[in-house]
């Protein structure tokens, strides 16, 4: 299918599938079994200025926007979604500073991000906050010469390898959700270390962290837009991210309706292989049916988001949830296409099928994203 | 440290057909690529260039459509490309191949180091680079595996032979070869591909490099292909069947019979 992008984005996919072939490809199964960060891959990535593409180009980036972010993250999932979570994370580490920072935060941490300097990271979740999101902990006191941190922030991609925290607590107790604030908070830090590294089912190729803030002093300065501000800048950032999601889980798609495909067509079974099987032949079709429609979506979603409309949560939800949804199934049944050799390790599936889990969870429990949705039905509905 | 890095676009696989007409290679329906020992050439060139400054010039002699090893060498960080393509080049052997590749050199004018690959996929003389340095009188170093210092006027390299590795110094200007052991070649990065597809390739033929038509391409070669054919594939494997203790028996027996012991 043509989706008619341009010459710069066939580009960007391009080598984005050169990477993800030639340099994670062999080292997969590794990373996945060791649980190790992929190190390596990220210089590989910010060597071909795959960290520039969601900058601005006044920042040393491309001025890419989300659906060429998309277009990466989808390449590099289609052979592991482990890494391309840790290369979209960035993008999530500095969408809010993009939107909403100061000419001075801008210079000072977008040209190391694009560069590949530095990683960026997310932090909202919390013990208390996981779908609830606005009922986090996290303080950060206004005293003299800036902020006070104390509380735990869990399950943070890329907690202890990236550098920039885009951080969300309460820069005001009292006013609960609209006491929150985004500030910036880097890797050493006083007050600021790292707790437990999280031991997954999927995606394990990325680290998932504890940030825990002790007495942690930061600047003034690192605070994001206005204070009080921060739950609303993070759910309108979730809004542009989601569609990332959502291209995670088309490349999850993609790498494994080609792995049953290639097993079909060449395991014998009653003397013929067997894709020539009917019952085979439906679940290839039903796959390629979900991952084309999940694309399809995806991009458009994307390019919404990109278009500047306001009113994308509905849309980029929508993607993220049946693409998410999609790469469930899909890699379950490419399991099962597969039979016994897929449920082993030495296959590429049951991997595909124990990371794709994850897109139904993070960003928005797919649950809480059909609430969103239905919840924008009813507010039109009522307006009418 | 300017450098120029001489390259061939080649046909992506081994398995070539020939015309047994023309003899010549039929490259319709397989895809170019840079011949792989000359990636090896560039990455060289353009590491050296970051580390201490200077120009990478990379050259092909070929067709039109060589162009785009060119642009592929600008996506890895090449400064400058120049096409040598002219009617007249075709049909060229190693000497008038040199030649032309010399003759660019001299109009280049001043450069420290020239780097290829050690040999192409294709063609497989690994003589290009040899005969050049004749021509523009110089040293010449084949089958470089590390670049131990380089300065003005002054480089020592190590490279492969038989029995290990040699240390060999030169003065400069030289011309080095490149064995696949130097580096691993980088991807192109993605502001290097976006310069590469609006990049400018000059074009030079025999009016711009100033030889005659005599002195290049077929009408410049010493030698010409009189015949290609594949050889052909003699098997007379026997298989030795039955209990290990019989199968050894069998193999004295065959090779007693042979008078091999």
């Amino acid at each position: 299918m043509d989706y008619f992008l341009t010459e710069e984005q066939k580009t960007i996919r391009e080598l984005a599938r050169r990477i993800a072939e030639e340099k994670v490809l062999p080292v997969r199964a590794e990373l996945d079994e060791k649980e190790e960060f992929p190190w390596e891959i990220v210089k590989e990535l910010a060597a071909a200025d795959m960290f520039r593409v969601f900058i601005p180009e006044e920042y040393d980036g491309l001025g890419g926007g989300c659906l060429d972010l998309c277009l990466v993250t989808e390449e590099l999932s289609r052979v592991c979604c482990g890494v391309a979570t840790t290369y979209a994370v960035n993008a999530l580490g500095c969408l809010t500073l993009i939107e909403y920072g100061t000419e001075e935060q801008k210079k000072k941490y977008l040209p190391d991000i694009a560069s590949g300097k530095r990683l960026a990271a997310f932090a909202i979740t919390e013990p208390t906050a996981g779908s609830d999101s606005s009922n986090i902990k996290t303080t950060a006191d206004k005293v003299d010469g800036g902020y006070l941190l104390n509380g735990t922030k869990q399950f943070i991609t890329n907690g202890g390898e990236a550098e920039i925290y885009t951080v969300i607590a309460l820069t005001d107790k009292t006013r609960g959700a609209r006491g929150a604030s985004a500030i910036i908070v880097e890797k050493g830090t006083e007050g600021f270390t790292f707790g437990k590294k999280e031991k997954k089912m999927g995606i394990r190729a990325s680290v998932t962290s504890e940030l825990v803030f002790h007495n942690c002093l930061v600047p003034e300065e690192n605070l994001i837009g206005k204070p009080g501000l921060g739950f609303i800048q993070a759910m309108r950032l979730f809004d542009k991210s989601r569609p990332g999601i959502g291209a995670e889980a088309v490349g999850l798609c993609q790498g494994a309706l080609e792995a049953a495909t290639d097993y079909a067509a060449q395991r014998i079974q009653f003397d013929h292989p067997i894709i020539t099987e009917p019952v085979v032949q439906q679940m290839l079709a039903d796959m390629s049916i979900q991952t084309e429609a999940a694309r399809a979506l995806v991009y458009a979603a994307a390019r919404y988001v990109d278009s500047g409309a306001r009113d994308v949560t509905e849309y980029s939800a929508a993607a993220k949830v049946f693409a998410s949804d999609a790469a469930m199934k899909i890699t379950v049944d490419a399991v099962q296409v597969c039979g016994g050799s897929g449920y082993m390790r030495d296959y590429p599936v049951e991997k595909m099928m124990r990371d794709a889990k994850i897109l139904q969870i993070y960003e928005g429990t797919n649950q809480i994203l059909r609430n969103a949705i239905a919840m924008n039905l009813r507010k039109r509905k009522a307006r009418t | 440290m300017n450098i120029v890095v001489c390259i061939k676009q080649v046909p992506g696989t081994t398995e070539v057909k020939i015309d047994p007409e023309t003899n010549t290679l039929i490259r319709q329906g397989i895809e170019n690529i840079i011949n792989p020992f000359d990636t090896y050439a560039i990455e060289e060139a353009v590491r050296l260039k970051e580390k201490h400054g200077g120009k990478v010039t990379v050259l092909t002699m070929g067709p039109p459509q060589a162009d785009a090893a060119l642009k592929e060498a600008i996506s890895v960080g090449a400064d400058e490309v120049i096409l040598l393509s002219d009617r007249a080049f075709a049909g060229a052997d190693t000497w008038a191949t040199a030649n032309t590749l010399a003759k660019a050199i001299q109009k280049i004018g001043a450069f420290d180091l020239i780097i290829t690959g050690r040999q192409t996929i294709d063609g497989d003389t690994g003589q290009v680079g040899p005969e050049m340095s004749e021509m523009l009188n110089i040293p010449f170093i084949a089958y470089v595996s590390q670049i131990e210092e380089i300065k003005q006027g002054y480089l020592r390299v190590s490279r492969m032979i038989e029995e290990g590795h040699e240390v060999l110094e030169t003065t400069l200007p030289a011309i080095i070869t490149v064995a696949k052991e130097i580096n691993i070649p980088r991807l192109p990065s993605l502001r290097g591909m976006m310069k590469s597809k609006s990049a400018a390739v000059t074009t030079w033929g025999i009016k711009e490099l100033g030889v005659s038509e005599k002195e290049v391409g077929l009408a410049g070669s010493s030698t010409q292909v009189v015949k290609i054919f594949f050889p052909q594939r003699v098997s007379q494997a026997e298989v030795l069947t039955g209990e290990p203790a019989e199968q050894v028996e069998k193999l004295i027996g065959k090779l007693k019979e042979a008078k091999l012991i």
